[in-house]
């Protein structure tokens, strides 16, 4: 369970319907570990900022994070949190491992600007 | 000048818990006060797992628990918080300072410096390039993907060796690459490490470059007592090479630095410009523990206190 104040995904039906109704979606898929808490509080204060944009996070250990686990766009990813944007459905970028405010605002301007 | 400009009595620069302890002091007394950081509170304590040496809690408590108290108890008091902003421009050097985030500029009368430290990085070619797809710099959270894998870790010190025991749980192999030639960490975790049968150690050597040739990362590292250069392909790169004072904001600022880059204060956390006191991890000093950055910013705060 993340202790985290983000909205959660807890099932691939979940995340179906998120990016399928919502243009622009940034979900981070992690444990409460060194590496994914920044992300999430980084996300928290984002929610405001960009009211257009989604934000949510995944455990990253529960069976249906395999929607995640098993993109294309992880596949050679080896280090937590996995950071997936989508817009319109489709995933436009993906992450691994910490990124500052600063890496996440510019990713923002260049996925969903 | 900007059109948006706000006035406080002071801006901490740095939300981790000097910072915050500062805060919470000021905004009880009454002094206006805002915090600013580039990243979200809580500095190096939020990431922590468990924290069982701050008094007051019998149990061990979550360094992120810890940390959103801390900035809630602050909240509590009046503190204004601008969280993952980079302040793009400062003056710190006369009676009234000023910093901008976003063409928005803060004014002030004082400014507590409390930005902490950073893991240091290697700074070499395929360190930024593959972090996250091959380099590493936590075992707790990425030593799983390496479950009977070859891995190296850069590194001798205290942390690097406790790291390596966790690791050493996952791995097939670890080949640790250090500068010396004998391991820094306390002799305890040194010896468990250089008596584990899964470990060798590459004394002397320091990395040079990364890179990836298909699923393997590739290592060159130099002997610094003969300059060869060796090149050692494994799964993975674990890199644990000390901490460094966040001080890029301020490094053309006229603030007396110590050799390795710490902010001189005196006893009251005063700093060499007039205003300006440095707290935390980010001051020169011989112990960092969270206890030491809060008491640092009690001091700075009651100083503040008494001067606004």
């Amino acid at each position: 369970m993340l202790r985290t104040n983000l909205e959660h995904v807890s099932t691939k039906e979940e995340l179906q319907e998120l990016i399928e109704n919502n243009e622009k979606v940034a979900v981070c898929c992690g444990r409460m570990g060194p590496m994914c808490i920044p992300v999430y509080d980084i996300f928290e204060i984002f929610q405001d900022e960009y009211p257009d944009i989604q934000f949510r996070d995944m455990e990253f250990d529960i069976p249906d994070a395999s929607v995640i686990r098993s993109l294309p766009e992880c596949r050679s990813f080896n280090s937590l949190p996995f950071t997936i944007y989508y817009r319109n459905g489709k995933v436009v970028k993906a992450t691994s491992s910490i990124q500052s405010a600063k890496q996440i605002k510019d990713i923002i301007s260049e996925v969903f600007s | 000048m900007n059109q948006n400009s706000h006035f406080f009595d002071l801006i901490i620069i740095g939300a981790g818990p000097a910072g915050l302890a500062t805060a919470i002091y000021t905004s009880r007394a009454s002094i206006s006060t805002l915090v600013i950081d580039q990243s979200s509170a809580g500095g190096q304590i939020k990431t922590t797992h468990q924290v069982a040496n701050y008094p007051g809690f019998v149990e061990p408590v979550s360094g992120y628990e810890l940390a959103r108290n801390m900035r809630k108890q602050a909240e509590k008091y009046g503190t204004k918080f601008k969280l993952a902003s980079e302040i793009t421009a400062m003056n710190l050097e006369e009676v009234e300072k000023w910093v901008e985030i976003d063409s928005t500029r803060y004014t002030c009368k004082h400014v507590v410096i409390a930005t902490g430290s950073s893991p240091r990085l290697l700074n070499i070619p395929g360190e930024l390039e593959f972090k996250g797809t091959g380099i590493s710099y936590c075992a707790t959270c990425d030593g799983e993907f390496f479950k009977d894998k070859d891995i190296i870790v850069v590194g001798g010190g205290n942390s690097a060796m406790e790291e390596s025991l966790l690791l050493l749980q996952y791995v097939k192999s670890i080949t640790v690459i250090h500068q010396f030639d004998v391991l820094q960490a306390e002799k305890i975790t040194a010896d468990k490490i250089m008596q584990h049968p899964k470990v060798s150690i590459l004394w002397s050597h320091e990395p040079r470059k990364f890179e990836k040739i298909g699923e393997k990362m590739v290592t060159v590292a130099e002997n610094l007592k003969t300059k060869e250069l060796v090149t050692l392909e494994r799964d993975g790169i674990f890199i644990f090479v000390g901490m460094l004072p966040n001080i890029d904001l301020f490094k053309n600022l006229p603030l007396q630095f110590s050799p390795q880059g710490y902010i001189i204060t005196n006893e009251r956390m005063e700093t060499n410009l007039q205003g300006v006191y440095a707290v935390g991890d980010v001051r020169d000093k011989p112990y960092r523990q969270i206890t030491t950055a809060v008491g640092d910013g009690t001091v700075a705060s009651l100083e503040v206190i008494r001067k606004n």
